[in-house]
């Protein structure tokens, strides 16, 4: 009885070919929709959580405020953190691991014929640390590499690649701003941070190196201090005490401004991991509307089908069909032309993903969930939208239906 | 014994500001093997009678037996299996369905029995041997002629080996020569057996039947056998 019925309604859509293409055509729209927006949105997801965990976690930055107030003036660049500051938060409770470093400009970096523009981080190994950055290929350099201001780097993988290609880089020599640096390792790769920048492109150098012999500083100026706290639950009171030990070092009175920042990563990653989140629910519920919409042509296209057929119903009941058989029969239609719209929207839609991922750069993950979703929504679409008719063909008279002209 | 008793039945359709009575409590047994020709112009009922006879529409009082069955109290569902099961039908049009083939149309009762695609193509096949289409199995209804097709509808009638034939108007869609042709069919099956009523307006159709009933104003005006009935049956 299934395979006749089956017969049965393609050889109905068969009939009608344009119109069930049509038909069909608005569930294809509205699944690879629904495929490609939920691809763009997951990945969007997928590229926040991967930079959320090249960051590290429980991460705290602290660095100067752009601008202070002294004496009712706005002064931009004043205030500074210091790698005293640093050493100070190092013996507060809660903290697991403090890394200071500088972050100056870009420079050239040249390896014979080959150079890059790179950012170079001056750091303390516990940088690394705090960044859960690791080293894949040589070694780390120490704190006596820092005291010393030894001239070591370690570089990023993009570093790697552009200036010695395949060889191994770990022992050479790049020359940053005209001096040698020997390349102890290189580290692994990280990807984009939260503010979009390729971090694969940093070199970093013992910290002292960067302050005294590439940057000229004195005075021990750092740009950022990170620092990780033991665990997601300390975070608050880690901060607190922050504050209150930067407040006290840098004299800052009762009632004025804070002349540093502390950013809490992990609240900032969230925030990003939300809003990817919302932006993704966005996109797939707009994507959901034009499903609807498909489904919506497909109950029109049914009700019309089911008025064009009276007179055939009137036929069938008059032999003998009951108004399961009716009711089966049409619903069949509806689901067949939902789900064969459905397979080719699936495939659209990964086409679609493909494409996006190849020449709009962007990070799309398919998952097989997504897919299997969008096929469910489309079956139940094709039921739900297909009853209304198939009912209404079901409850003919059939007297009436065999004399409708 | 009666295939058919129908008593007192009274059908009325709402008209704007009341209703019409289209029957006005008519009463009939016909007996398994008859063969009865159901006469009368247009409104005089006879259609709608033939419509409650075939469980297609539903009398508003009085009470009718189909095969000891009792119509009135079954459900939609329940009709469309007495339908399936005990009636075949022959309608002025034909009514075959154009989008499937002949043999598929004749077996289509037989899906809504519940019977395997294989029987359904055997017993069809029969069918279409027994009315003379043998070679068309595969042939679409627009592609043969009126007489062809009312064959093929006969056969579709026969599927189920009903006990009752209702023909509504059987030859009104067909030259003469053609509607000799059925008419000859339906007397072959009445003589296998097979009840036969038929619905026609004209008197040389009704003439070849048994038993004429003449509607008028929704009553039965006229029940007698026909002269082919003496002539099949002489008075001894």
């Amino acid at each position: 009885m299934l395979i006749a019925m089956l017969g049965e309604a393609w050889r109905a859509m068969g009939a009608n070919r344009l119109r069930s293409l049509l038909t069909m055509l608005g569930m294809v729209i509205g699944v690879g929709a629904v495929v490609l927006m939920m691809a763009v949105g997951q990945g969007a997801q997928y590229a926040v959580k991967q930079s959320i965990s090249a960051m590290g976690s429980n991460l705290f930055i602290v660095s100067a405020s752009l601008s202070t107030t002294s004496g009712g003036v706005r002064r931009a660049g004043a205030a500074k953190i210091t790698v005293a500051d640093a050493e100070a938060m190092m013996e507060l409770p809660g903290v697991e691991v403090v890394g200071q470093s500088l972050h100056p400009a870009p420079v050239q970096v040249i390896h014979g014929q080959a150079n890059w523009t790179a950012s170079i981080v001056g750091a303390v190994p516990e940088y690394l640390d705090a960044r859960s950055w690791d080293v894949v290929s040589g070694s780390r350099f120490t704190e006596s590499d820092v005291k010393a201001a030894t001239r070591v780097a370690l570089i990023g993988q993009n570093v790697g690649r552009k200036l010695f290609g395949d060889e191994d880089p770990v022992g050479k020599v790049v020359r940053i701003k005209q001096q040698p640096f020997v390349v102890l390792g290189v580290l692994a790769p990280k990807g984009q941070s939260l503010d979009g920048r390729d971090q694969d492109d940093s070199i970093i150098v013992p910290l002292v190196t960067a302050q005294r012999k590439l940057f000229g500083q004195t005075g021990g100026g750092i740009n950022m201090i990170m620092v990780k706290a033991e665990s997601l639950e300390a975070m608050p009171s880690v901060e607190q005490e922050m504050r209150a030990l930067l407040r006290q070092r840098h004299r800052i009175r009762e009632g004025m401004e804070n002349d540093f920042s502390i950013r809490d990563l992990t609240a900032t990653a969230n925030t990003a991991a939300e809003t990817a989140k919302v932006m993704s629910m966005l996109l797939g519920s707009i994507a959901s509307v034009s499903l609807l919409v498909g489904g919506i042509g497909i109950m029109n296209i049914m009700l019309v089908s089911v008025t064009e057929r009276t007179r055939e119903i009137g036929i069938r009941m008059a032999l003998g069909a009951r108004e399961g058989a009716i009711l089966a029969q049409f619903l069949l239609e509806a689901i067949i032309m939902s789900v064969i719209g459905c397979v080719i929207g699936l495939l659209l839609g990964l086409v679609g993903a493909e494409l996006f991922r190849r020449f709009g750069n962007t990070t799309v993950v398919v998952s097989g969930g997504s897919a299997l979703v969008a096929f469910g929504v489309a079956l139940s679409v094709g039921v739900f939208f297909g009853y209304y008719p198939a009912r209404k063909a079901a409850l003919l008279d059939p007297i009436e239906a065999l004399r409708y002209q | 014994m009666s295939v058919i008793r129908v008593s007192d039945v009274v059908k009325d359709y709402p008209i704007a500001g009341g209703y019409y009575r289209a029957l006005q409590g008519v009463s009939l047994e016909i007996a398994q093997g008859e063969y009865v020709a159901i006469m009368g112009h247009s409104g005089s009922g006879k259609s709608t009678f033939m419509n409650l006879l075939g469980c297609l529409d539903r009398y508003t009082q009085g009470r009718y037996w189909l095969n000891s069955c009792e119509v009135g109290s079954l459900s939609r569902n329940e009709l469309a299996q007495l339908r399936n099961r005990t009636l075949g039908f022959v309608f002025q049009g034909f009514n075959l369905l154009s989008r499937m083939n002949l043999a598929d149309n004749i077996g289509l009762p037989l899906v809504y029995a519940g019977v395997s695609k294989a029987e359904r193509r055997r017993r069809a096949q029969a069918l279409l041997d027994r009315v003379g289409l043998g070679a068309y199995a595969e042939s679409h209804p627009n592609q043969i002629s009126g007489g062809q097709q009312q064959r093929v509808a006969i056969a579709r009638a026969l599927i189920n080996q009903p006990r009752v034939l209702l023909a509504d108007e059987p030859t009104g869609n067909l030259d003469s020569q053609t509607s000799e042709e059925i008419l000859a069919i339906f007397r072959q099956l009445n003589a296998d057996g097979i009840t036969i009523v038929l619905v026609t307006h004209e008197a040389d159709v009704a003439a070849h039947a048994l038993r004429q009933v003449g509607f008028r104003d929704g009553r039965i005006v006229r029940d007698e056998p026909t002269a082919e009935a003496g002539r099949r049956s002489p008075p001894c």
